[in-house]
């Protein structure tokens, strides 16, 4: 078994035991309908996560797409405030633009061989401010589309709600997944994480992929600021402050080495779901404070960044004899 | 001929690296390439692979001219390499490591089992029947070396560059490394095998070429070569008339100097056996010996940049503490490394503030040297050593090597120290500035300091030393003094046979 697992199976055993240690207090967390919020509420940070991850397996790190996701839902409040366009055309116009948007970072970085931290850290306050010139109020959306995307859900048995943005968070997982695993572009995507010199001794197409990867990141915010403004049906410039830093967290949870090169995406949404799970515990008892969720987070992270520097450390003294030649 | 380079030359600021170098490959052959570090092997390798573009000079590949512009390029036309460092992705498996870019796939998804199947059959032509599955990185070096040199066989095919592929391996991994390299040879590739374990060249290769300060010195069929030659072939040959100067110069009486310092049993596991060292005032000691030998080990634990394991160091008034740089500096020793552009100079600094450089670390920051006074120790440097540059305030690293080099001595010479260690001081530097810094190196040590020389030029060691040490698979092996230092007897220690023959590192 390869060493990069451990972390990806560490991730789901928590996740396991939280949930059985949920359902031992509160019987009633084990039910489709808690299962159902689960997915309907982190449907947003689940898409972007799935956007981060693949910019986290290339060694990068993408700080606007919390600003992107309020950019979108203002955008679209917008738009559909002042134009009588149909929805479906002001989603596919915003996605245009969040992919351009990460496209271009994306360019910049390679480019001007900037750290992407500092590339990224200005689309945040840009796409922010942009948000700010649309409006600075919550603008609500009317549209009777909305109404029909709220009603479209699954009923599952033990009356549980399979929403529409839930499902689209799955989605998007597989696709994060086959794309990342499955495809020569993923592969470039772990090769720049593992090393950009030798990666392109190799022969990866070090600008194409590192554009390729932001604007994977900023399609996937685009998406999230769509199912960000169905779930609170409004736009809000100062909405998902510090979400890129949630999303970070889901997918360092989730057992990617923050790093690069190393990492699944199916951890991440295990990642998000555990991150999920300690809030509607909290909700559940009533009586903890919602902060209660930071300092779990937080202590996840240390675990998890603890348990990586083992693994490395493993990997590499333990790696080293020829016992496996012949 | 597979491949033919002719009048091959390469400058960089400051240096020639290639000279009109000429190295011809037989298909089906392995064919060594030799020399000490600054020898050109690198550039010449660099211009194959098209990392560096040549000055001049045509390389032709089965008789069609080739300017390889990128290491993919060189690649394409059939010219593939492995470097020491294994330049694949330990992070990714086996299988994505062998076939990377070229994953079979279906529907724009890579295959896994297509793949898995398909690096297990090419690795079993290499005898190595290993889980293609798991990371690289799992694997020893000479299992990820084998995948290394097999991606590069499966992508060029005609010209496979082995640079230095075994150092960090032990005598079974060699061995396995070396079966596989006889059996592309066999293949009908041409092979060119960079290394500097002799032993090794003499086990596998069936020609080897010599460079020396970027030009062609040899080029012979191994078997007609024997080990003396080859030594004498990689040391230089140069400075003839010094050498003869010095020899009459060199007084008779070895013991007459009082002793500066004493090193006593100092030695590190891996790096070098326990040796003692006495150092006497004003004698300029020479350490030689091949790359690796354990010569720079030598001095970098003398000066505490690698830590000793077991020793101790004393001057007269008892004993001194070289457990770190710091110390050792405070004890009053300097060190000018082998690699002045990464270790010597701060190439974006002044050569002022080049100069001032150890002078303000050693008085601590809270106590900046005056901007007249350093502008006064520079000034009187770029005199005294005769530095070329048209001011003070220019950058170091616009000076040309040998300037370079003495911006590092004039470092150290503002500290004013007593024991001074020169890791090559003359690497890469024009045959002017060559004996200008031999004179200094003289007049420094009239004064009353004293000097540790490392050079793989016999002949400038053999100029300079009262006492030459020769260093051996990381033993100090001989002393030679007074009339002892000369060229023979000195490759004559060098090339001894050594017990562990055959053995790698």
């Amino acid at each position: 078994m390869n060493a990069r697992t451990y972390p990806l199976l560490a991730t789901i055993a928590i996740f396991l035991i939280a949930y059985a240690v949920c359902y031992t207090q509160y019987p009633t967390m084990l039910s489709t309908r808690v299962i159902g919020n689960l997915l309907t509420d982190n449907a947003y940070l689940g898409i972007v996560a799935v956007g981060m991850t693949v910019v986290i397996l290339s060694g990068g790190i993408d700080l606007s797409v919390g600003s992107v996701i309020a950019f979108s839902g203002v955008f679209i409040a917008v738009i559909l405030r002042d134009t009588g366009l149909h929805p479906l055309i002001v989603f596919a116009a915003l996605l245009f633009i969040s992919t351009a948007f990460g496209a271009a970072m994306g360019g910049l970085i390679h480019s001007l061989a900037m750290p992407a931290f500092i590339v990224t850290l200005a689309g945040m306050f840009l796409a922010r401010g942009a948000g700010y010139m649309l409006t600075i109020d919550s603008v609500p959306i009317d549209h009777p589309f909305y109404e029909a995307i709220d009603d479209a859900y699954w009923l599952m048995p033990g009356r549980g709600r399979f929403t529409l943005i839930g499902g689209i968070m799955l989605l998007s997982v597989l696709v994060g997944m086959i794309v990342a695993h499955r495809t020569r572009f993923g592969a470039s995507v772990f090769a720049l994480g593992g090393g950009e010199q030798t990666a392109r001794l190799m022969g990866v197409k070090t600008g194409r992929t590192t554009v390729l990867i932001y604007a994977f990141s900023g399609f996937m915010a685009g998406l999230s600021g769509i199912v960000f403004s169905i779930y609170t049906g409004s736009g809000y410039p100062l909405a998902t402050v510090g979400t890129e830093l949630t999303a970070i967290a889901a997918v360092v949870i989730g057992g990617t080495l923050l790093t690069g090169g190393a990492g699944y995406v199916f951890g991440t949404l295990v990642g998000v779901m555990t991150m999920g799970l300690i809030q509607t515990y909290i909700v559940f008892d009533g009586s903890l404070s919602s902060w209660w969720t930071k300092i779990v987070i937080g202590a996840l992270l240390l675990f998890f960044i603890v348990l990586q520097k083992g693994i490395l450390h493993i990997s590499q003294t333990g790696g080293a004899r020829p016992a496996e030649s012949r | 001929m597979l491949l033919s380079i002719t009048g091959l030359s390469k400058s960089f600021p400051g240096t020639r690296a290639l000279d009109n170098v000429t190295f011809n490959l037989e298909a089906g052959e392995v064919h060594a390439l030799l020399g000490e570090n600054g020898a050109g092997k690198s550039t010449l390798i660099k211009c194959l692979t098209g990392a560096y573009q040549r000055d001049a000079g045509e390389i032709l590949l089965n008789g069609q001219a080739i300017h390889p512009r990128s290491t993919n390029e060189a690649q394409d036309l059939g010219i593939g390499t492995v470097y020491q460092e294994v330049n694949l992705l330990p992070n990714l498996s086996v299988a994505q490591n062998l076939l990377f870019g070229r994953e079979p796939l279906r529907f724009g998804m890579t295959r896994g089992r297509a793949m898995r199947a398909e690096a297990e059959e090419t690795l079993r032509t290499y005898g190595l029947d290993i889980d293609v599955t798991r990371d690289l990185g799992s694997y020893s070096v000479a299992v990820q070396q084998i995948v290394a040199i097999a991606r590069a066989v499966q992508l060029s095919g005609k010209v496979l560059i082995l640079d230095e592929p075994t150092a960090s391996l032990d005598a079974e991994e060699v061995r396995m490394i070396f079966e596989v390299v006889r059996s592309l040879r066999d293949r009908g590739l041409g092979i060119i095998f960079v290394s500097h374990f002799l032993d090794q060249v003499f086990d596998l290769t069936d020609r080897l070429t010599v460079l020396r300060n970027g030009q062609h010195i040899v080029t012979e069929r191994t078997s007609s070569v024997d080990r003396m030659q080859l030594i004498e072939h990689m040391l230089g040959h140069q400075l003839e008339e010094v050498e003869e100067k010095a020899r009459s110069a060199r007084g008779s009486e070895p013991d007459a100097r009082p002793e500066l310092l004493r090193f006593e049993g100092l030695g590190r596991r891996g790096d070098v056996e326990p040796f003692d060292l006495r150092v006497g005032q004003g004698e300029v000691i020479g350490l030689a010996g091949l790359l690796g030998s354990g010569r720079t080990e030598s001095a970098e634990i003398m000066f505490g940049a690698r830590a000793a394991q077991s020793g101790t160091a004393r001057d007269a008034d008892g004993a001194i503490a070289i457990d770190t740089p710091r110390n050792a500096i405070a004890a009053g020793f300097g060190f000018a490394p082998e690699d002045r552009k990464t270790d010597g100079i701060v190439a974006d600094l002044s050569v002022r503030e080049n100069i001032i450089l150890a002078l303000q670390a050693s008085r601590g920051w809270a106590r900046p040297i005056p901007r007249s006074e350093q502008k006064r120790l520079a000034d009187m440097f770029i005199y005294r050593l005769d530095i070329r540059t048209s001011d003070a305030e220019k950058a170091v690293g616009a000076l040309s090597g040998g300037n370079q080099q003495k911006v590092v001595l004039a470092r150290w010479l503002a500290m004013n120290p007593r024991f001074l260690i020169l890791d090559e001081p003359t690497r890469g530097i024009d045959v002017g500035a060559h004996a200008e810094i031999l004179l200094l190196i003289q007049e420094m040590t009239a004064e009353g300091m004293s000097i540790l020389v490392i050079s793989s030029e016999l002949d400038e060691l053999i100029a300079i030393s009262d006492r030459v040490i020769v260093v051996r698979d990381r033993r100090h092996v001989a002393e030679l003094t007074g009339a002892d230092i000369d060229r023979d007897t000195i490759v004559r220690s060098i090339a001894a046979p050594d017990a562990a023959d055959g053995k790698a590192a």
